[in-house]
């Protein structure tokens, strides 16, 4: 993957990516870069408590302390009627505590002062009784008879029950299961993770008291989409508002949603007058933003003797924590995680999830999940290989016999879902050619006998990405399309602006490659405008692995349309009916006549010259559109994992990886490669290390980076990547989007290849992190409850 | 943000200097050296000194040199001087193994072998790989210095015999030639605290028995980092596999770990066992030349 002597593609291709000199010699402009003239400096005070009365609060002494601005308490809140928020989930979230605390290190009360030191002084002069309360902290207790009512501020409210949730035929698939000569029932949890990008979460308020305007920088995913919710649950006029998303240092859907430190920026700058900067730690960062997953499922999957599998049930426990505040299309409670039938052709399928509040952060719906297909995909390929596991059937032998045939497709899930395009057995193949799957296996046979324990595991993966239709798909109301614009100066340089918000994806060159492709501009000269809600036009933003699937599909669409002006423009000026005209990647010529050309830079100064344009047709190539994709986009992935564990020890070493993706047409394969290299140590992590788990006081045990372990370039081998190419028949260029393709597929494939290595002690599952001492129990038939502390 | 309490500050250049200022700042001034525990714990606000002491130019503390037929390390020796040291290599090759799987380069590059033992984190790899070569530090004070074995140096957790007004200044291990040491580490991820590790040096009769044996032990509880009772077992012993798996089952039966995320106490007792065969295999392969 050596890209030294690339030119600049006129279009798709390799090339390094725009932004990045800026970044590699320490340029960028990140949220905490943003330092403005008399700026105050904002700091939380925390809850220790899980589940906490709030007796009193005085902040006299803080409020005393030279250098302090102002403290503001959730009862100065309910003054401003902003004590509560809305969720992205119709739930309520509390900006401050005001009658309890409902998770530890919730939000309790804001300082402001002139710098970060004085403000954390300020922080410890505060005094806060509690009151301590009963505490849910295991999911499963959540629902129990007696247990503790967490949202009492709910009228009414006498449990924990969020929602129930359903998907699929039940009847036809308890009838499918009551029928087959094989049933085989799992536990699986899918432990609580975090995102943790590098940059953590905050924001700078500055609200102008003469013009009214209120500009926030923030990191979040979704600046046009904060801008409305801002103006909606404020009450500020939503032209008086402007959200910037300068750099971010990574999201991965942990920056979609409003949390409580953006408003009390933005309460803060107008209570003092100043603009007042939030930035969190670590600690805050894990403990209170949004989580990931949190699925308890039982899956039961039906099939015949012979491993044709029929028909998948799941039940889910969805631990929500505090608040529903999970970022997803409002309609869909459990996301897209009625996708879990997965790569296969079955009769019947069904799930029920049911939501449940706990003492825990807000969340659900972040790193990189593509709205729970992590949970989804994770599921049906962990309920694959314990069908292996009891048929014993090799498990590449069991999905070849199973995958969706290429015949079969555009297709129908019973879920109902309707994947665009694929062909599975090819991609599947190729993975097991890269990794010599059967020469492995030998070899895995041959060590056993030596007493080495080796495994093999494999994950096949369909993601569905670009959400989505605005009819089906809707944030608060809001409909999930984007807009683009294209202008192109005189000079044949041109300006792209978006909705999206890139974190860390390349949209500044791939968004440029997609106009490239389109109007023969060199991407050097294409300049892309994204992150700040003046300057861009409306959209819902990236996350759900949706900017290329629905942006870029405008940004071939917009470009189309500046195509279809420049015809007209080059038709005036080769004095030729536009039919005649004929497009070659950067020009316009007479069809039959090829020396009677304009190029795309010619063309673009001459519709801004004097030149005479036929009737009704205006000057200029600039324009606009707005993309509602038709359905969403399906990538694909077959992905093999070897291990070698030490079964004395638990200790496991990740050989090697092989990644095959099909995410369609690949506008910058570099970039493509980057993202798999990502979400594959995510998958490393998740699968091995990363234990987010709470004591039975609610207790979070995962609140540092020396407790919430994040992978290192150690323990990831050396990526092998392979790709098919199936384009997406609906999309204008093809492309089905990747970012989060990895995260989904590769923590099945990392847990598959430990089991395996752990088959000979008769282990069949074992819930992630396999780390050492889970695994080491597990061969001893104990494996450890990961989402509590380890007793 | 994470920022530390307000705290006075000085740099000294010498132990005298540094002395100076610890009796003049009393006890909640602390000596800074590498900063890697210090500074997470002052910023955590778990840690106020009222004051720091940098010793980071006290150039006199960083040396590592052989003298009286021991090596001397000096306190303020970073972890990467220790893993790159030939001399030490050449003695005792139970530090090159421990001071890999120390933490990451960054932290190596900063962080001293005085400040790791000061810490005494029960958990410190340095802690057992020095109980298991017999080593002792030297503590000055304004009224002098003393030498004292590395098995009276720690109190408890994070809780050494350094006293108000005193420094650490120097680890001495004693030289003798003849034997093999190494050390082992489960660790979740490299850079991690260890799960459990344990390191052995060992030195063998011309007969093949086991004249003379160190093990330390990390993060399993055991007392001052150390296997004593399976060292006791060891001595006139033959050094085989059968004599490592007792001496194994005697370290685990003596270790008391607890249970946290790293692990739960039976998991943790069977590595204190498993490690301990490891290590004395790996060193008894050293002491006979056996091993790379």
């Amino acid at each position: 993957m050596t890209v030294t002597e690339n030119p600049t593609p006129m279009g798709f291709g390799r090339m390094h990516r725009k932004e990045d000199a800026r970044f590699v010699r320490g340029k960028g402009n990140y949220v905490d870069d943003v330092n403005l003239p008399g700026m105050l400096h904002g700091s939380f005070l925390r809850s220790p408590y899980a589940h906490a009365k709030i007796v009193s609060i005085d902040t006299s002494a803080a409020e005393a302390l030279p250098g302090v601005k102002a403290v503001i308490t959730g009862a100065v809140l309910e003054t401003l009627s902003l004590a509560w928020m809305p969720t992205l989930s119709y739930d309520t979230q509390a900006v401050l505590a005001t009658d309890k605390v409902r998770f530890q290190n919730q939000e309790v009360a804001f300082v402001v002062a002139d710098n970060h030191y004085i403000a954390r002084d300020a922080l410890e002069l505060i005094e806060v009784e509690y009151e301590p309360l009963p505490v849910v902290a295991d999911a499963k207790q959540a629902l129990a008879p007696g247990a503790p009512v967490i949202r009492d501020d709910k009228e009414g409210k006498t449990d924990n029950h969020i929602f129930d949730w359903s998907a699929g035929d039940k009847e036809k698939t308890d009838a499918v299961f009551a029928s087959s000569d094989v049933v085989v029932a799992e536990d699986i949890l899918y432990p609580r993770v975090h995102p943790s990008p590098l940059e953590t979460c905050g924001a700078v308020a500055d609200f102008d008291k003469v013009t009214g305007k209120l500009t926030i920088y923030s990191t979040t995913q979704a600046p046009h989409a904060h801008r409305t919710v801002y103006a909606l649950v404020a009450g500020l006029p939503e032209h008086k508002i402007r959200v910037i998303s300068p750099d971010i240092g990574g999201g991965f859907g942990g920056k979609v949603g409003i949390y409580p430190g953006y408003v009390l920026a933005i309460v803060g700058s107008i209570v003092t007058g100043k603009p007042v900067k939030w930035m969190e730690d670590r600690n805050e960062h894990l403990t209170a933003t949004a989580f990931a997953r949190d699925y308890h499922m039982r899956g039961e999957i039906a099939a015949t003797k012979d491993g044709k599998i029929r028909a998948l049930r799941v039940d889910v426990l969805a631990d929500h924590g505090a608040f529903n505040g999970t970022a997803q299309p409002t309609k869909f409670p459990a996301g897209f995680f009625h996708i879990f039938t997965g790569s296969y052709d079955l009769e019947a399928a069904s799930c029920n999830v049911k939501g449940v509040y706990t003492n825990k952060a807000p969340g659900g719906v972040a790193y990189a999940c593509s709205f729970r297909i992590t949970e989804a995909a994770y599921l049906v390929e962990r309920m694959i290989d314990v069908l292996a596991f009891e048929l014993k059937m090799d498990p590449a032998e069991l999905r070849m016999k199973n995958l969706l045939q290429p015949a079969q497709f555009p297709y129908t899930t019973p879920t109902g879902w309707e994947y665009d395009s694929g062909d599975y057995p090819k991609a599947l193949r190729l993975a097991m050619d890269m990794v010599g799957y059967e020469k492995l296996r030998v070899e895995q046979a041959e060590k056993l006998q030596r007493g080495e324990y080796m495994g093999i595991g494999i994950s096949f993966f369909t993601e569905g990405v670009g959400a989505g239709p605005r009819k089906h798909m809707d944030i608060l109301g809001l409909g999930m399309a984007d807009g683009a614009e294209l202008r192109v100066h005189p000079t044949g340089k041109a300006v792209l602006r978006l909705s999206v918000q890139t974190q860390g994806q390349g949209h500044e060159t791939t968004f440029a490659q997609i106009v490239a492709e389109e109007l023969g501009i060199s991407p050097d000269d294409i300049d892309v405008v994204h992150g700040d809600t003046d300057q861009t036009p409306f959209g819902l933003g990236t996350y759900g692995s949706r900017s290329t699937p629905v942006s870029g599909a405008a940004t071939a669409i917009v470009a189309r349309k500046v195509r279809d002006r420049a015809r007209i423009v080059a038709s005036a000026m080769l004095e030729v009916s536009p039919d005649d005209l004929e497009w070659e990647k950067g020009k316009f010529f007479v069809k039959g006549d090829p020396d009677q050309a304009k190029t795309i830079q010619e063309i673009a100064m001459a519709a801004h010259s004097s030149l005479e344009l036929p009737e009704g047709v205006e000057g200029h190539l600039d324009a606009t559109t707005v993309y509602n994709p038709p359905n969403l986009t399906y990538p694909f992935g077959a992905y093999i994992c070897v291990v070698d564990v030490d079964p004395a020890t638990g200790q496991v070493k990740v050989r090697r990886f092989i990644a095959v993706d099909d995410c369609g047409v690949r506008i910058n394969p570099m970039i493509v490669e980057g993202q798999v290299h990502g979400g594959l140590a995510d998958g490393i992590g998740m699968a091995l290390m990363q234990l987010m788990a709470f004591d039975e006081d609610g207790n979070h045990l995962g609140a540092s980076l020396m407790d919430y372990l994040l992978p290192t370039s150690l323990e990831c081998p050396s990526w092998e990547l392979g790709e098919t190419v199936t384009p997406s028949p609906h999309h204008p260029i093809g492309a089905k989007g990747v970012g989060e393709s990895a995260t989904v597929g590769s923590p099945a494939a990392v847990v598959n290849a430990v089991l395996d290595a752990l088959k000979p002690f008769g282990v069949r599952h074992a819930d992630m992190p396999l780390t050492p001492s889970n695994v080491w129990r597990a061969a001893q038939g104990r494996p450890i409850r990961t989402d509590l502390a380890i007793q | 943000m994470q920022v530390p309490a307000a705290f006075e500050y000085a740099k000294a250049t010498s132990v005298t200097q540094t002395l100076d200022l610890l009796a003049q700042w009393g006890e909640d001034a602390r000596v800074i050296a590498g900063g890697h525990s210090l500074i997470p714990m002052m910023k955590l606000r778990l840690a106020r000194p009222t004051a720091l002491i940098d010793i980071n130019d006290v150039d006199e503390l960083s040396y590592i040199k052989v003298e009286g037929g021991e090596l001397r390390i000096g306190a303020l020796t970073r972890h990467a001087e220790l893993l790159e040291s030939a001399l030490v290599e050449e003695h005792y090759r139970i530090f090159r193994d421990a001071e890999r799987v120390i933490a990451d380069p960054i932290v190596r590059n900063r962080g001293t072998v005085g400040g790791s033992l000061c810490q005494a984190d029960p958990a410190e790899d340095l802690s057992a790989a020095f109980a298991a070569v017999g080593a002792s530090v030297v503590i000055q004070g304004a009224r002098g210095s003393r030498t004292v074995p590395l098995t009276e140096f720690h109190v408890g957790p994070y809780e050494t015999v350094v006293e108000a007004g005193e420094l650490l200044t120097e680890v001495r291990v004693p030289i003798r030639p003849g034997g093999g040491s190494a050390y082992v580490k489960v660790e979740r991820r490299v850079g991690d605290w260890a799960v459990a590790a344990a390191g052995a040096a060992l030195w063998t009769s011309s007969e093949g028995t086991v004249s003379n044996v160190g093990i330390g032990l990390a993060a399993v509880g055991a007392e001052h980092f150390r296997a004593a009772e399976a060292e006791v077992y060891l001595v006139g012993k033959p050094a085989t596999e059968e004599s490592f798996a007792e001496a194994g089952r005697i370290a685990a039966q003596h270790s008391n770990p607890v249970a946290d995320q790293r692990g739960p106490v039976d998991y943790k007792r069977h590595l204190a066992g498993e490690l301990t065969v490891r290590a004395l295999r790996a060193a008894a392969a050293r002491a006979r030349g056996q091993e790379a």
